[in-house]
Parts: C-alpha cells; structure tokens; sequence
C-alpha cells in the first residue's frame, strides 16, 4: 500500500504519458501506404512551417521590397542567381513572396481552424449529448449554412467586414464557413457515443452531465478530429488563395498571398511571364498535398476498419512448433 | 458416418495478421463432415471456432490467412480462386450468421431477396417457379406467404433468423454454417429455431456445421461434437457419448462449469484461454489442466482414438510409446497468479 | 474443499441474512411508458402515437440482504424496470420507495446524492468501461464525484476494491485500459466501480451473461461473497433462469411489462404455475446427453408492446388458454397465417381469395366481418369450420363465441376478454385466469352458453 501511496505523486504526469503513448500507437505502428503517406505529408507540412517561422531569417528580402540599398530592382525580370524565382511587375522577389506567403497562409489557417474548433467542437459536444430544442435550431442553421459552397460564404463575410483588418478578416470568413464541419461531425459521433453503456454507467455513478461530457464523451469523440482538421486545413488554404485571387483576402500591404500573387500573374502569363504564376501555384499544390498526404495517412492509421486491411504479411511455419517437439517413437496410430 | 465425407479439412490453419507476430486462430485442425450430419463446434470465446466454421467456407475477414485443405467434391477450397469460391457459396455451401440482419437489405422486400438469390444462381426458374420454391421455404420455416413482401423490418428478431435460415436454404445446399445462430436470440425462440436446425438433415438433406459456444444446444441437436481450445480440436466424437463420458479433462471441465438447472455446485476453470500468438509450449490447457502430467508440459500431445469414432487430443490417453519415462508422473497444477484469472 | 467449487448448502448460507420488516425497496403500481412519435401527419394535428408500455402496473418489496431475481425474454421490460428504479429512467405513474424515501418525481439533484447507495452492473463489460479511462480513473471516478475521497487517497481506495474483486495486484491493473483486459477481468472493474461507494442496493442487469461459462461461476462467487462483506442486497436481472437459480431467493418472471409469476425460488423451479414459466424451464438446453431439442415450446415470439394482444398477453402463444384468455381478431390472423405457410399454392390462393383482405384483422376487436360478399362468404366459413375440424384442440377455438353468416359476410365473435390478475396460488403469486377461481368459473358459463 505504501507503494501506491507514494506513485500517486507521479500519478497524473504517467497517466497523461500513457495517455499520451496509447493515443500515438498507431501511428508508430504505421506500415506500407499509410506510413509513407504519414511522413512524406508530415515532411512537406513541416517545411512549410519551418518557411512560416523563419520566414525573416531564411528569405532574402522581404515581401514588400522591391529595392535594395536605393536600387530599384529589375522589373519581371527572369530567374536568376539574385532572384532565384524572378521579379514580378512591381519588382517584388518571387520567392520572398513565396516564403513570406506562407507564413501569411498558415497564420490566416491556424486562426481559422482554432476559432472553428473552438466554437464547432464545443456546440457540437452540448448539441448532441442534450438534443432537445437547442439541438434542433442549431442544426437547422448548421445545416444552412453547411448549404453554401464554402467560397460563397466566406465571400459574403469578407464584404461585410471589408474595413476590418485583413488577415482577422480572411481568418473570419474560413472560420464561419468550416464551422458547421465540426459542428456535424461531433455531433452526430456524440449521439452514438451518447448510447454506449459506458455513458450510461456514468450517469448512474452520478455524474454531472458537464463531467460526463468532459471525461466519457468528450475523449472519445475527439479522435475524429485531426484527420478532419488536417484535411480541412488543405481546404482552407485552397479557400484563402481563393478569397486572395478574386481580392478579398489580404491586403497586399499586409502580407505576401499566394492567390493574390497568382492573379497578378494571370496578366503576365500572355505574355510569356511564367515565374510570377509558376511559383506561387507549386507552393499551393505543394502544401495542399503535404497536409491532404498527413490527413488521410492520419486517416489510415488511426481509422481502426482502414487498419485491418495491411495486416496479413506473414509466412506459414513449415510445421507448427507442437508437432516438432515428438520424435516418432511410434508409428502414427491410423 | 457412413460412405465418403461431404467435406474433409485437413492440417487447416488460419492465422490473422498483427503489427506483431500473427495470432494462430486455427492451428492444425481436421476434421470430417458426413452427408446429411449435424456437428456442433463447440469452445469458448477465441478458441477459434467461428474462424474455422467460416474458414470452411472461404468466408474470412481481411488480414486472415488459410494454409491447409479444405476438401469439397474433390477439390481443395484453401487457395480457390475467389470467382470459383463465389460459385460454390449459395448453391453448394451456405453461412448462417448470429445477426440476422447483416445479410437482409432494409431496403428491399423478403420477395426481392429470394428472388435475387434465386436469379443469380439458378439462372433457368420462371418467375412463377421462383416464387413456388421460396414460398415453400419460408413456410417450412414458418413464415406465413401473406407475409411475403413485407421488409425485413417488419418482422421480429427470431422470424429474420427464420428468414435468413430460408434464405440460405432455397437454394438446397449441401452444407450449411450456422456461426452462433441463436445467441442473440431469447431462450424460447432459440429452441423453436434449434428445432428447425436439427432438422435440416431430414427434411432438406443438407449437413449442418453449429458453431456455438453453449454446449446446451449442442447436446441437444447435434449428431457429433467437436471441443476446441487454443485453435485446436481437443475432443470430437458422438455427441451423446461426448457429454456423457468426456476423454479430455478441457471437455469434462467446460461440462461442470456450465450452469444448468441441474447443477448443484458452481465451478470454473481457474486461470484464462492463452494468448494465441504465443500459446503455451507442449498441451496448450496444461497450464490450466487438472490432471497434468510431465509431459503435458514438455510436448504437444498426438492425437489418439480412445474409441472408434472418437478423438481426443491428450497425453492421459496415449499414445504410450510416444511418452518418455516419468512422463506420466502427475503434476499440482501450478497455482495460477490471481492476475491471470479470467 | 476446491477453490472452484462451492455446493449449494454453503451458498445457501451466504444467501441468508435477509431481514424482515420495512423493505428496502417498495414498488407499487410502477408504470413506465414510452411514446412512440407518431406520423408527421399526427404531429401535426397533435395526436399523441402509440404507447409502448414497458413497465405496466409492477409492485414488489425488495429485503434488506435478499437477492431478487427479475426473469424475462427481451421486451418483458426488465432492464427497464431496473432503469426505472435507478432513476435512470422517468416513471411515467405509481411509487418507488427506497429506504423509506419517494425516488420517483425526485429532482436530478437529490437523486445524484442517493447514487452513492443505489448502484448498478451493466451486462456488457466490453462496453460499460470508459475506453479513454484508465481502470484506476474508472473506478476512482464515483469516488471524485460525490466528493468522498481526493487524490492519493482515492489511489489508495481503488488499489483496495481492485484487490477485493479478484484483479491482484492492483497495482497491475490500475492502468491498463480496458481494451487490455479479458471479459471477465472488466466485469470485476464494473464491480469495483459499482462497490467502491459501498452501496446499500446493487442492480446487476445481465452481469454474466456475456461471459464464457468457465468465468461465470468466478463471477458470481465473486458477487455472493461480496454480498456477505458488504451486506448487499441485489437485484439480479437476466433472462438465464440457470443462473438465477443459484444466485436468487426470490424470483419474478416477467411478461411485457408485467409480472406473472413471483414466489421463492425452490418454489418456482419445483412447482412452475404459469405457462409462460413452465416453458422458459422447459427451454433452457442443457447439456444433458439424453436430451433432445424439446419440441412443445409455445410458438411464435413476444409481441409487440406497443399493441399487446387483449386479456392475457400471453394466451396467443399458451398452450392453455381457454375461453375468458383475451381472444381476438389477430388470433385468427395468426391462425390463418399459420396454417398457410407451407400449403401449397393453389389452395392457398383459393383459401387466401376466400377470406378475402386480411387487414381488417389487425385492428384489435373482438367481433369481426370478413369476406363481405356474399358468394366468398359461404366459402370462408366453410373455410373455418374445416380449419376447426383439422385441429379441434387449438386453444384459439374456445375463445370463439359465434361464427356466422349475418347480412352477407361471415361475422366471427370472441368471448370478452378478461385481464389477468396477480393471485396468490401457494407459495407463489400467479398472474394467470387458471389460477382464478372467478375466471374459471366465468369460463365455465361461457361454455354453457355457446350452442
């Protein structure tokens, strides 16, 4: 007894590295497709990340410069050693644009998903586990707005708040038209998780409906989440260059963007410009590829009916070890 | 059993793949089915009986390997090209399951089902025909023709099963898999439906594989039984002789843990079914076995026929050449570590 | 004496120490009812749609330090009554008294307080355990939430339970998830749970039927024994009547919501009064070498509760019942059907284009017109009387007060149903008309009245 007494000290920090370990597990265990898939999307995502942070140290110039100790740069000029992706029109670097607009494009996504989370998982969770009324008119308006293509929505929301700040803005409009995702997917994994008897046994233990919802469904049903935001962050991007390309995104002050970039390079094209729409569009397919790869690997591993399919690589033994053991003393009774 | 088996496994193994090292479900089993026969397979959970019964057929999940022979009109099913498997499945060889309604379509009539089975495997039937064979199906399961194009959700819980049992049956196979029929069914129901069970040999010719881990009904309908533990079979013969003088300690242990209305003592079997990727060395129950002896520890046993006609997997029953001297002194059972209980 | 094995004699002595005097529980009148929604159309108008009675009119006393066994098939609604007791559910009439205090009506609130005496053991141990709680969160967790014990001493209390309940050493235990343990090894943590508030009364639904029978016996030793440490009183609630044998004092057999049969348990087992129980005995399989399937089981399946069938809910499947049972117009449905499946096909039709449209026979009555054209009608009544004469012994025929032509159709009537009333009969109480003298003698004149 004295030995439990003392490891209870330690008790919460090992609970939440075993926590921890069993939530990893499969993705340890990852084999074949999945695995490949897991870490070459993982590999891109974090490449992009790491040109997000450091955007300052590793690009040459910054987004908006388009001179250097009082020399304006070439205009359009073509991929050379001093701009390794060209100039655009406004003697812009192509790749500082490029790095920079990452860090623009993942800023704008990480506020999105974690205002959509914040408010989708949460309505989700009360939503499904209380039904009744509040069930219902939010799943009408979920289901509404669920409706609209996503580029409609978000849109709207961006010309309603044209005088707002340009990246909240962009953030806003993503956020109100990936709500309804979350919203849907907790919800309908809380009703049948609200079912399963463990659920039950803890309201007739006597817990509170927040502590049941916290502790039984709440661990249950988030494990559906990151594949889905991981998916839906390849969305986003997608949906953030869209908004930039027809000029409802970011402010060209206020950041480099990508879709912005493309649709400035759209006039270029004809005339045989090739780098300032190049670059920009292989840094979204690129990125939408690294983070659509780590979603359905994600998928794969952790999606317990995906995972049975990889298994069976093994070999039958000659014999099975029990029969090896006899020496045939005897013959072998008929 | 008389004349040739209708179907002869022999050496099969199926193995399920882990991360690890694959999990051993069915480890060299064979065994005989006669024409017009009733086995029960009985054992308790993971010893793997529905693997085999649905192994018997070719019906395994993913991950699921065969190696072994699965002999059926001459020819071995293990390693049957799935179009030819498909062929053989319906017409010659059927699979009744515990869910009744994982085979029937919500979404389609009773009608639609057999005429669907009917079509698809039996092409030359006339529509007037097709509907003459399953009425006279479904009534000698009991199921009234007026009933003939409600939807399956129509109906309760033991009439699917009657209709699931029709459905299979329509088409006159030769054999049938019934994996756990009754266990979701209440006790009544599952003795009206036992009754229709064990008479499928009389009155559609058509053997029977039970697959069930309650030896009651097996006692009751089946012509021979089967005992497996660990992935093996470690007793099979006449099911009367079986469950009235059991060979192997597993059998006579299963039969005193089952509560019935006669028992008068509770007993159970202490420790647990071992781990199948890494089943114990020598006789797999010898950890548990209470009549073990040196070498049950040391070697796998060999099967022997303690009687014509029966099989029992056991060192308590020979044979004697093939056991080393001091290999019949008796063990204590080792005291099982209380964490290792069931 | 084998640690396995333990006779009856000594369980019978475990069994003992039930007190007399005030019940722990009083049920009376207990009604719980489901609504099932109606059609949209009948939402619309505000028609309220069928009542699914679950629980119809129960009352029993439940003993301090008795075992209480609640036997019935699924849809005899003893999971719900079981439910309904714990609060789970809402009682939609009559009274549950637990330990002197009115549950039923009881605010969440103060019934969350009477948990820590009022437990439960689910029948599914693979999914009464939380798969994201650690066995020592999960068993911990009643003893945070009602505040009785906090941090290292809530480790300390779980390591106790944990080893009381056979999973030692705790400390093997305490965080394994339960996807790590066997069956048998979760349904001792749902115990554990269910017993570290030291609880006065325990509910056990079904708590071994999912477990193989070499764990079974573990269990319930394991559940007996405990009773003895902890002066528990359970309510043991399962369609085995196997088990409930050995692990009961007292038994009631339930029957779409309503119980027809409750007495000791030696004297139901040696002496079962109701049909309906004396078939649930006879079906049991036993692996018995001598016997067969038994072929005289009742046929067909409980009913639906939503429409339960007239006077007795079991005389369409009784091999017994007789003239006041509750008779009907889906009887002669199921007559019919019955004798139709398996005809061949050309009489089929010809009886089938007889009786004509089949649907007037489902609303409940108990006076029926059938094949309103005069020239079919000849023929169904003729239809009748033959399928009278192929099996005069079928109860349903008793029930039958008049058949006849009448303004062109065949007019079927059956006697008034009468509704069954739970009677003292011995050392039980029966619900069934052959245990009442007034329904007897009911049936008699009936009998001399019909021509």
């Amino acid at each position: 007894m004295a030995a439990v007494a003392s490891s209870a000290r330690s008790l919460r920090g090992r609970a939440k590295l075993l926590a921890l370990g069993r939530a990893t597990k499969p993705i340890r265990e990852a084999t074949g497709i999945a695995r490949a898939m897991l870490w070459t999307g993982a590999a891109i995502t974090v490449f992009f990340v790491v040109l997000a942070l450091f955007a300052s140290v590793i690009s040459p110039y910054r987004f908006d410069q388009y001179q250097s100790h009082g020399v304006r740069f070439a205009q359009l000029a073509h991929p050379s050693a001093k701009h390794l992706m060209g100039t655009t029109v406004q003697s812009t670097d192509v790749m500082a644009r490029v790095i920079w607009g990452a860090q623009t494009e993942l800023k704008v996504v990480v506020i999105a998903l974690a205002m959509a989370l914040t408010i989708g998982v949460p309505l989700g969770l009360i939503s499904g586990y209380f039904g009744g009324l509040l069930d219902r008119l939010l799943v009408l308006l979920m289901d509404a707005l669920f409706a609209f293509p996503y580029l409609l929505i978000a849109i709207v929301i961006a010309f309603l708040l044209a005088n707002a700040q340009g990246i909240l803005t962009a953030a806003i409009a993503i956020t109100v038209a990936y709500v309804p995702l979350y919203f849907r997917v907790v919800r309908n994994h809380v009703i049948s998780v609200r079912e399963e008897p463990y659920v039950d046994a803890a309201r007739a233990l006597g817990a509170r409906p927040r502590t049941v919802i916290r502790k039984y469904v709440f661990f249950n049903v988030v494990q559906n989440v990151p594949p889905i935001a991981t998916l839906n962050a390849a969305d986003a991007i997608l949906l953030l260059a869209a908004l930039g390309f027809l000029g409802y995104g970011i402010q060209p002050t206020q950041g480099a963007e990508w879709g912005y970039d493309i649709n400035r390079a759209v006039s270029d094209a004809t005339s045989g410009i090739w780098w300032t729409g190049l670059f920009p569009g292989l840094a979204i397919v690129l990125l939408v590829t690294g983070l659509t790869l780590l979603g359905e690997g994600l998928n794969e591993t952790i999606n317990p009916v995906l995972r049975r399919r990889r298994f069976g690589r093994f070999e039958f033994d000659a014999l099975s070890p029990g029969a090896m053991d006899i020496e045939p003393l005897v013959e072998e009774p008929e | 059993m008389s004349g040739e088996p209708l179907l002869s496994v022999r050496n099969l193994r199926v193995y399920y793949g882990t991360p690890g090292r694959p999990v051993r479900a069915v480890d060299g089993v064979s065994l005989d089915i006669g024409e017009a026969e009733v086995v029960g397979l009985v054992g308790e959970s993971g010893c793997g009986k529905s693997t085999l019964g649905r192994g018997v057929i070719g019906l395994l999940p993913e991950g699921a390997r065969a190696h072994g022979e699965v002999v059926y009109g001459g020819r071995n099913l293990v390693g049957l090209p799935p179009k030819a498997l498909r062929a053989l499945r319906g017409p010659e060889l059927g699979l009744i399951f515990q869910e009744p309604m994982t085979r029937l379509n919500p979404l389609m009539r009773i009608s639609d089902h057999f005429r669907e089975t009917l079509e698809q495997h039996e092409r030359r039937l006339t529509n007037r025909e097709i509907r003459r064979r399953s009425l006279e199906t479904l009534g000698r399961m009991g199921i009234p023709p007026t009933r003939f194009r409600q939807y399956p959700h129509e109906f309760s819980g033991g009439m699917r099963q009657r209709i699931m049992i029709a459905l299979a049956l329509v088409l006159r196979p030769k054999l049938l898999v019934a994996d756990e029929p009754t266990t979701s069914l209440d006790v009544i129901v599952e003795g009206q439906i036992l009754a229709l069970l064990a008479d499928l040999k009389r009155n559609f010719s058509t053997s029977l594989i039970l697959v069930t881990h309650n030896l009651g009904i097996v006692a009751e309908s089946c012509d021979r039984v089967a005992v497996m533990y660990a992935g093996k079979i470690v007793e099979e013969g006449p099911a009367r002789n079986v469950f009235a003088e059991p060979s192997h300690p597993y059998t006579r242990e299963l039969l005193r843990s089952t509560i019935s209305l006669d028992t008068t003592e509770l007993h159970s079997i202490p420790g647990a079914p071992p781990n199948l990727i890494d089943p114990p060395s020598g006789c797999r129950f010898h950890p548990r076995c209470p009549e073990i002896m040196a070498v049950c520890r040391e070697r796998a046993p060999i099967e022997t026929h303690p009687e014509p006609g029966r099989r029992a997997l056991c060192w308590l029953h020979g044979p004697d050449g093939a056991i080393p001297p001091g290999g019949r002194q008796r063990l204590e059972r080792e005291a099982i570590a209380v964490a290792e209980e069931a | 004496m084998s640690a396995q094995t333990r006779d009856l004699s000594s369980l019978s002595e475990l069994r003992s120490g039930v007190s007399t005097g005030e019940p722990l529980v009083a049920v009376n009148g207990l009604k719980t009812y489901y609504s099932i929604r109606g059609s949209f159309l009948d939402r619309l108008i505000g028609r309220e749609g069928a009542a699914v009675r679950a629980v119809d009119d129960v009352s029993f006393d439940l003993h301090k330090g008795e075992v209480l066994g609640l036997v019935g098939e699924s849809g005899s609604g003893k999971t719900t009554l079981g439910r309904t007791l714990l609060g789970l559910v809402p009682a939609t009439a009559g009274s549950v008294r637990f330990e002197g205090r009115e549950l039923t009506g009881l605010p969440e609130r103060e019934l969350r307080l009477l948990r820590r005496r009022l437990q439960v053991v689910f029948q599914d141990p693979h999914a009464s355990l939380n798969p994201a709680m650690t066995i020592a969160q999960a068993v911990g967790h009643p003893l945070q939430i009602h505040g009785m014990a906090s941090g290292d001493e809530i480790r300390l209390r779980v390591a106790e339970v944990l080893e009381r309940v056979g999973l030692a050493p705790a400390e093997q235990f305490m965080d394994k998830y339960p996807s790590d343990l066997s069956g048998g090894q979760k349904q001792r943590a749902v115990i554990a749970r269910a017993i570290v508030l030291e609880p006065v009364l325990l509910v056990a639904d079904e708590p071994v039927s999912m477990l193989d029978m070499s764990v079974r016996a573990k269990i319930l030793e394991l559940m007996l024994s405990l009773k003895q440490d902890f002066d528990l009183t359970y309510l043991y609630i399962t369609h085995d009547l196997a088990t409930a044998k050995f692990f009961c004092d007292r038994i009631a057999i339930m029957y779409l919501g309503r119980i027809v049969e409750i007495g000791p348990s030696e004297a139901i087992y040696e002496n079962p009064r109701h049909p309906y129980t004396q078939a649930l005995l006879r079906a049991i399989p036993e692996p018995d070498p001598r016997r067969s399937v038994p072929r005289d089981l009742p046929r067909g399946e409980v009913p639906d509760a939503s429409r339960p069938p007239l006077g007795c809910s079991f005389h369409p499947r009784c091999p017994r019942a007789f003239e006041v049972c509750g008779w009907e117009s889906r009887d002669l449905r199921d007559l019919l059907e019955a004798r139709w499946s398996g005809l061949e096909e050309e009489r089929y039709e010809a009886e089938r284009a007889a009786i004509g449209n089949l649907d007037v026979l489902d609303t409940p009555a108990t006076r029926v017109r059938l094949a309103a054209d005069g020239e079919r009608a000849e023929r169904a009544l003729g239809l009748l009387e033959q399928a009278r004469d192929d099996d005069p012994n079928e109860p349903f025929w008793r029930g039958v007060r008049r058949m006849a032509r009448a303004d062109g159709a065949v007019e079927v009537e059956w006697h008034d149903p009468l509704s069954p009333r739970l009677l003292q009969a011995g050392e039980v109480e029966v619900e069934c008309h052959l245990y009442d003298e007034d329904a007897l003698r009911r049936a008699d004149e009936l009998r001399h009245e019909t021509p």
